[in-house]
């Protein structure tokens, strides 16, 4: 079989598997959904409460009846447990083919175009040539998108099916896997477009499924909250993103990425200042930080963990957050062009790495730490891609993903076992309890902690010294780099001294329920761990010469797609074994460095925390609110464009919607009087003079007609008479 | 004594007929008017016999027997016309009944 000549297959499983369960699932998976989750004044089924409350409680009066609709329902929904997560499984092993068959390929690029999409429309570009508009549904599988799919079908395919474990007692199953398998598929058409505006299709595909999945439960205010800020903070960064691509139309008359590609490589590299390039690449950029949660629009992530746990690691690991660094990576070309912009990007991903990561740092809630860790590491992402080490980025993104959706699916599975507690400050000793859930965290901590062998640690020692010897890097780059991975590693084993070791703080209630995940859980689990444990391996770094080239395959796999004239101007000088061996002896310490102070604090002094808490509590307290920008952000935008902008709308409303209302209004009245006027003394005057004047001559001969029949008789007699004379006279 | 010639039944009949036709004019009680008609057809009446005689011949006489069959059906008629508007309008004087005009 061909699988490369069938990619466009690649989607339509999971859009199959959606269509499936959004159209149908309510017949395969009869809920009681509906009376839960409208009935008023029922008590919301808070994450993971297990749904116990409404759901035993409806079904209390008959218990026959429950145990036969439980029947059913297990049937029907292994039905689901099979074609959903089956959908995302045959998609990954399409995928897995088609890359092998890409990699036996001498040029690695596979454009398969379905049909056109958007046809043709002639208009003129910004130089005054004609350009003709037209984009396909196409389908390009390059390396990068290779990277891609594999991350997002492989690492989807687990987290369905943790799901089915995680969301066995929950209600509106078939919903959530509808949901899960539409947000595969468009995250799918994103990274399989081959040009801008199908990609901007998956773009906001991904955003609407976010916006469905954080708000999936939707009877609790804030998730439906928090969905809608993610959407809205979307929005605004998808406003960047069309900007972008409608100048770049503009300019380069093609959205097709081979196409901008090839011409763009005509233009030259824009140094000192913003030119057309810089602000397209900008505008791009903008859209970035919204799907991929940099700053200043980083926000909406934090508070996506309103969703069900399994949401949080698809749309932190595999999906979502990842299509802004794809989308940068994907415009590599466009980027390295443009010098300043490139450096906008370095900083606000350094930026957004340090914030997020003091702000993780004093975070109780065990899923609003590893969301912040992911803002963190998206900031790396976003770090490396601005020093023009893209490969780097979609390294670290592969591995990030097996380590990021491992902590999120073991966080499930600790909120889990803890019937819906989410607070680490209740927590505590749970190693022994959960030991699969345990042993999979360490793993997944130590990854993303960057001890070395572990997946974490090459790719995020590589972002640290391409930060600090490419040309467009710098060693304050390099610094707030090194600064955040000492921050990662601390936050990382302070939840974990919090949540596995030391005594238990568990409430009597949730202690009594402790219980290991299924097997459904702890599989992909295990298998994720795998991934944090060698999916590293790909990238060794060059320090380590005994490895060889052919360790670095995840460089040379991604090579085609970056290479240009541009890129290679950027990338790092010389090569110094010693100063990298330095930086890299440098990131470990301070990696251990941060877990040995973590476990010192949490572990053997639980009260310096404490004390360092209250003897600087405005730092504390400025880094619990996450620096306020929440509030900023609310007191600016939200109550200052919703009053300010009220305010403003209020009076362009009076004013000016109302003042046409009225302007048109008057018009209206003041033509009515005169067509009233005209009516009555032109039209109905015409056709009164009409009647008037043949009144005034029917008047004579009104009066002859009396009515009196003597007075006619006169008038006969008269005539007579008068013809008498007449002929008498005669 | 002069003998009674056809002028003078032509004057009497003229003087009928005037009679007759003031009567119909000025008259507002409609039965005074039915009776003026019937001085007018009499006044015909004589008009005819009085030539039948002076010209020998008896046709005029057969036309006025005719006539006074018919004056006698119009009376006929006219009353119960006149007995029908009473009944609706309530008075038999020609210029309140007034319905014929514009």
């Amino acid at each position: 079989m061909n699988f490369l000549d069938q990619i466009w297959l690649i989607p339509l499983f999971p859009l199959f598997g959606a269509a499936l369960m959004l159209l149908l699932g309510k017949k395969l998976d009869p809920q009681p959904v509906s009376e839960v989750a409208i009935a008023p004044g029922v008590e919301p089924i808070y994450e993971h409460g297990h749904g116990h409350a409404p759901h035993h409680g409806d079904h209390g009066d008959s218990h026959g009846d429950a145990h036969g609709h439980g029947h059913a329902h297990g049937k029907l929904r292994s039905l689901v447990n099979i074609i959903c997560p089956g959908m995302v499984l045959l998609s990954f092993i399409f995928s897995a083919g088609a890359v092998w068959e890409l990699a036996q390929q001498t040029v690695r690029i596979k454009e398969v175009v379905q049909f056109t999409w958007l046809a043709g429309m002639p208009f003129h570009m910004a130089n005054g040539h004609m350009a003709n508009f037209s984009v396909d549904w196409g389908f390009l599988l390059d390396p990068l998108s290779s990277v891609m799919i594999l991350v997002i079908t492989g690492i989807g395919f687990l987290i369905h099916v943790y799901s089915t474990g995680y969301m066995a007692h929950d209600n509106g199953y078939y919903r959530f896997f509808g949901y899960l398998n539409l947000f595969v598929f468009f995250m799918l058409m994103l990274v399989l477009a081959n040009n801008y505006a199908l990609l901007f299709v998956g773009w906001e595909g991904v955003g609407l499924c976010s916006y469905l999945l954080i708000g999936f439960y939707f009877q609790k205010k804030s998730a439906g909250d928090a969905g809608k800020k993610a959407f809205v903070v979307n929005r605004v960064g998808d406003a960047g993103f069309v900007m972008g691509m409608l100048l770049m139309l503009s300019v380069l008359g093609t959205v097709r990425f081979i196409d901008v590609r090839r011409l763009l490589e005509q233009f030259p590299v824009e140094t000192g200042g913003f030119g057309v390039l810089s602000i397209m690449a900008l505008c791009l950029f903008f859209g970035a930080t919204g799907k991929s949660a940099q700053f200043p629009l980083y926000v909406w992530l934090p508070d996506a963990m309103e969703g069900p746990t399994p949401v949080s690691a698809l749309i932190h690991a595999a999906t979502m957050v990842t299509a802004g660094v794809y989308m940068v990576a994907r415009s590599a070309g466009l980027f390295q062009l443009t010098p300043a912009t490139c450096t906008v990007v370095a900083s606000v991903g350094a930026f957004t790495a340090i914030l997020a990561a003091t702000i993780a740092l004093v975070q109780n809630d065990i899923k609003r730490v590893l969301a912040y860790s992911t803002v963190s590491q998206l900031g790396y992402m976003f770090l490396a891609l601005g020093v023009g080490a893209y490969w780097v980025a979609i390294f670290h993104l592969f591995t990030h993903a097996f380590f990021k959706a491992l902590l999120f699916l073991d966080s499930g599975s600790v909120i889990h076992a803890m019937s819906g507690e989410q607070d680490m400050r209740r927590m505590g000793g749970l190693k022994d309890k959960i030991p699969i859930t345990y042993w999979t965290m360490f793993i997944g901590s130590v990854a993303i902690s960057g001890i070395p062998g572990l997946a974490g640690f090459f790719s995020k020692d590589e972002i640290l010294w391409q930060a600090y010897s490419s040309k467009s890097g710098s060693q304050l780059l390099w610094f707030v780099g090194l600064a955040t991975a000492g921050l990662t590693a601390f936050y990382m084993w302070r939840l974990m001294n919090l949540t596995f070791y030391g005594k238990s703080r568990v409430s009597a209630e949730a202690a009594a329920h402790i219980h290991e995940s299924p097997a459904s859980m702890t599989v992909p689990l295990m298998l994720l761990a795998v991934g944090s444990l060698f999916g590293g391996w790909l990238g060794v770094p060059k320090l380590w010469t005994f490895f060889g080239e052919s360790w670095r395959g995840f460089e040379h796999w991604l090579e085609p797609v970056f290479t240009s004239a541009a890129i290679e101007a950027v990338k790092e000088g010389e090569h110094s074994a010693s100063i990298e061996a330095v930086l890299m002896v440098l990131s470990i310490s301070v990696a251990i460095i941060g877990i040995v102070v973590a476990r010192y604090f949490y572990h053997h002094k639980p009260e310096i925390p404490d004390s360092i808490e209250k003897a600087v509590k405005p730092l504390y307290g400025l880094l619990y609110h996450k620096w306020y920008v929440d509030e900023i952000y609310e007191f600016l935008f939200v109550d200052g464009l919703c009053k300010g902008g009220g305010l403003l709308l209020g009076s362009f409303d009076r004013n000016v919607v109302d003042g046409g209302v009225n302007g048109a209004g008057l018009l209206t009245r003041l033509a009515g009087i005169v067509s009233m006027w005209w009516d009555r003394w032109i039209v109905d005057g015409a056709v009164r003079f009409t009647a008037f004047f043949v009144k005034m001559l029917s008047y004579p001969v009104c009066i002859l007609q009396s009515g009196r029949v003597q007075t006619y008789a006169f008038f006969v007699v008269a005539g007579v008479v008068v013809m008498f004379a007449y002929y008498a006279a005669r | 004594m002069h003998p009674i010639t056809t002028v003078h039944y032509l004057a009497l009949s003229a003087a009928l007929l005037l009679i007759g036709t003031v009567g119909v004019l000025t008259r507002r009680n409609i039965v005074i008017i039915l009776m003026s008609i019937e001085l007018i057809l009499n006044a015909v009446n004589i008009n005819l016999v009085a030539f039948s005689h002076a010209i020998g011949e008896v046709h005029g006489q057969i036309f006025a027997i005719f006539v006074i069959v018919d004056a006698v059906a119009e009376a006929a008629v006219g009353l119960g016309i006149l007995i029908a508007l009473f009944r609706n309008k309530e008075t038999v004087l020609a210029d309140e009944i007034d319905l014929l005009k514009w």
